[in-house]
């Protein structure tokens, strides 16, 4: 059991840098998920941590040692690809076994050494019950389903039980009633071994529901850390605020008109927080934090999408497209075309500078 | 052999494309069509490849005079059943397919070693202009051995290896053609499969070999049998490097039965079917695993 931090950890192709000075520390024993929109650089990210990538610049640590130059052999790190990377001429037990077979491993706080056949049964017995493989385990990988496959890869990294887990998108393979199953048996296995794990994703929903704490990485570079709650209530930029969150926060363009108050258009839209007067700023509303009937927010009805046990409006605030969630007990749908007025408590309103998309409340 | 090949060859995704959609009666005829017109087509290829093949087995049992008298027939005539054993004792088969047997088992392991080893840093290793020297080594498949046979066996005089071993096997321990059929082989392997042997524990050394060369099998294993035969049929090379009666392989062997026996063709003829035999088992033994290897070109992992 380690931590991993990266200290201003760079990694550049060619020409391409996919992660940009990063810093992060992730917890001995968290469970930190890596979000972000496809190509930001997190695989790269997490390769790093595993020693399959090496590092151009900044210095990587796994508990104390420094690894930049530790080959992923010699680094005690497990990982699941979103390939599985099962070896197909290999049963499952086979599979499983592998790496039992090539490192040294302590034995009740002995000095590591090689495992004995038995040890190795012992081991490889234990992770394929607890994923409930045991049945299977005589087959070849060609003859297993996805989840199955999936969960031979868990085994595999589980039998080690390494310093820290490494998961490159576990579950993007898998249907959406079985990665929702796995999810929870990903969570509970967290819980069991009480490792660092380190999970890659970019759909929010995994991050949100598996994370301890969660980074949101774009363009190869950091734009938040922290636990997923604190993440969507308070978004530390735009990047963040339209990222995290289904439907996506509602942002509009205004200007601060008096302190706690933005212009946009017809509308005015209190907030909490101190802005200078005059300042140009985006304002996140998100979709579930407005109301149709009474309020400030002037905003005319586009489409409505009904959805079954709530409806979306869409309407126009001040030029802005925006989201606004109606249960669908909440009484009749808007007429399109209709003028509306939006409600929202105060303590609900992002606001953002439009220059640096920092936050600013 | 080639004969086998199309066989094997199965017909039937043709036939299923025509007929099996369809199910219906006319189907059925023209799928029965197909069939006879499939059936007859590799017929007379497989005619066309046993012939001369029978040809031999027919001049090998039968006496010469008597066969020329009759008007060289399809068919033996007057048959001497124990020309093997005299073809075998006269042209000293047993000794000279010892020797090609050593000579070709050297060539063969050593190719297959040196094609795994070579083939894997192409695949999976980084290093300074690979693809060019990738490049070099394809461009040696099409120089034919005519082109490179003086050089080379002026080099194996100046070594002073002529009728030796290391004369004939040493210029054949590696080969582009091995070199190209396995990395195709590898590169079929996905990249994570190496990463997570790496996360695993392994080198590459062990990748390699509990990895990538079992998943590879077939390609690995018919890449062995093409070496195998290649060698044990090779003429022109230990022609020129051997110029002693005790280093001639069993094919150089053949010219000189054939030579020593003008008057008697049949004992060469029958010498020439005893050094098949060999070739001719090990084909039917691994004829699937030839076939499989070469057809499926890679491995999907
Ligand atoms: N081996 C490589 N050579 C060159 N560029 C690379 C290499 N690997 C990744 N990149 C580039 O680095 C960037 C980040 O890639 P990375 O695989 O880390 O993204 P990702 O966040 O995992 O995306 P995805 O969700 O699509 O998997 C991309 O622009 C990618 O093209
Ligand atoms: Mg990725």
């Amino acid at each position: 059991m380690s931590g991993v931090s990266f200290e201003g950890v760079t990694k550049r192709f060619d020409t391409v840098t996919a992660v940009d000075a990063l810093t992060l520390d992730i917890v001995d024993g968290e469970f930190m998920v890596l979000l972000g929109p496809s190509g930001c650089g997190k695989s790269t990210a997490l390769r790093m941590i595993a020693g399959l990538e090496t590092i151009s610049d900044g210095v990587l640590r796994i508990g104390d040692r420094v690894v930049n130059n530790v080959e992923a052999k010699d680094r005690d790190i497990a990982m699941v690809f979103q390939s599985y990377a099962l070896y197909p001429h290999m049963t499952v037990a086979q599979n499983v076994e592998f790496p039992l077979k090539a490192r040294k491993y302590s034995v009740d706080g002995g000095p590591p050494r090689k495992l004995t056949a038995d040890e190795r049964a012992e081991r490889v017995d234990d992770a394929v019950k607890t994923l409930g493989l045991a049945e299977l385990t005589k087959r070849k990988p060609g003859a297993l389903s996805g989840g199955q496959r999936q969960r031979v890869a868990l085994a595999r990294a589980m039998v080690r039980r390494p310093e820290v887990f490494l998961m490159d998108e576990p579950l993007s393979n898998l249907d959406a009633k079985l990665r929702a199953q796995t999810r929870l048996d990903i969570v509970e296995l967290h819980r069991e071994v009480a490792t660092t794990f380190v999970y890659v994703t970019h759909d929010q929903v995994e991050a949100m529901t598996m994370a301890d704490r969660m980074a949101v990485i774009a363009d190869g570079r950091l734009q938040q850390v922290g636990e997923p709650q604190t993440v969507y209530e308070r978004p530390a930029n735009l990047f963040v605020a339209r990222f995290i969150g289904s439907p996506p926060m509602n942002t509009i363009e205004g200007e601060v008109a008096e302190a706690g108050v933005v212009a946009a258009g017809a509308s005015r839209i209190p907030f909490t927080g101190d802005v200078a007067k005059g300042r140009k700023v985006v304002v996140g509303l998100r979709p579930e934090h407005l109301h149709l009937g009474e309020g400030d927010i002037e905003a005319t009805v586009k489409a409505v999408e009904w959805l079954g046990h709530e409806r979306h409006v869409i309407v126009d605030i001040a030029g802005s497209k925006a989201i606004v969630r109606q249960e669908t007990d909440e009484g009749a749908a808007p007429r399109i075309g209709e003028t509306v007025h939006l409600g929202h408590h105060v303590e609900n309103v992002h606001v953002f500078d439009a220059g640096s998309t920092e936050r600013l409340n | 052999m080639a004969a086998d090949t199309i066989t094997l060859n199965d017909p039937t995704p043709v036939l299923g494309a025509s007929g099996a959609a369809t199910g219906t009666l006319p189907g059925k005829h023209a799928r029965t069509a197909k069939n006879v017109g499939w059936y007859v087509l590799l017929s007379l290829l497989s005619l066309v490849v046993l012939f001369p093949v029978w040809m031999t087995l027919v001049r090998a049992l039968s006496t010469p005079v008597a066969y020329v008298n009759e008007g060289l027939p399809l068919y033996p005539v007057s048959v001497e059943w124990d020309i093997f054993s005299r073809a075998f004792s006269e042209g000293e088969l047993g000794r000279r397919m010892w020797l090609s047997a050593i000579v070709t088992f050297i060539i063969a392991a050593a190719q297959l070693i040196t094609s795994i080893l070579c083939a894997y840093a192409f695949a999976f290793l980084r290093f300074p202009f690979k693809r060019l020297v990738f490049v070099v080594f394809m461009a040696t498949l099409m120089l034919p051995i005519e082109v490179t046979l003086i050089p080379n066996v002026t080099t194996i005089r100046n070594l002073g290896w002529l009728n030796s071993y290391e004369g004939l096997t040493v210029p054949f321990l590696a080969t582009a053609f091995g070199i190209f059929l396995i990395r195709q082989g590898f590169m079929g392997i996905p990249k994570d499969l190496l990463d997570a042997a790496k996360l695993d524990g392994y080198g590459h050394f062990a990748f390699m070999t509990r990895v990538a060369v079992p998943v590879t099998r077939p390609v690995v294993a018919s890449f062995g049998v093409i070496a195998l035969l290649a060698a044990w049929n090779q003429y022109l090379w230990p022609r020129a490097v051997v110029t002693v009666s005790e280093w001639e392989t069993v094919q150089i062997g053949l010219k000189s039965v054939a030579a020593s026996n003008v008057e008697e063709s049949n004992i060469g003829f029958a010498a020439a079917i005893i050094a098949a035999l060999p070739v001719l088992l090990l084909l039917i033994f691994l004829q699937r695993q030839l076939i499989r290897g070469l057809t499926a070109g890679a491995v999907k992992g």
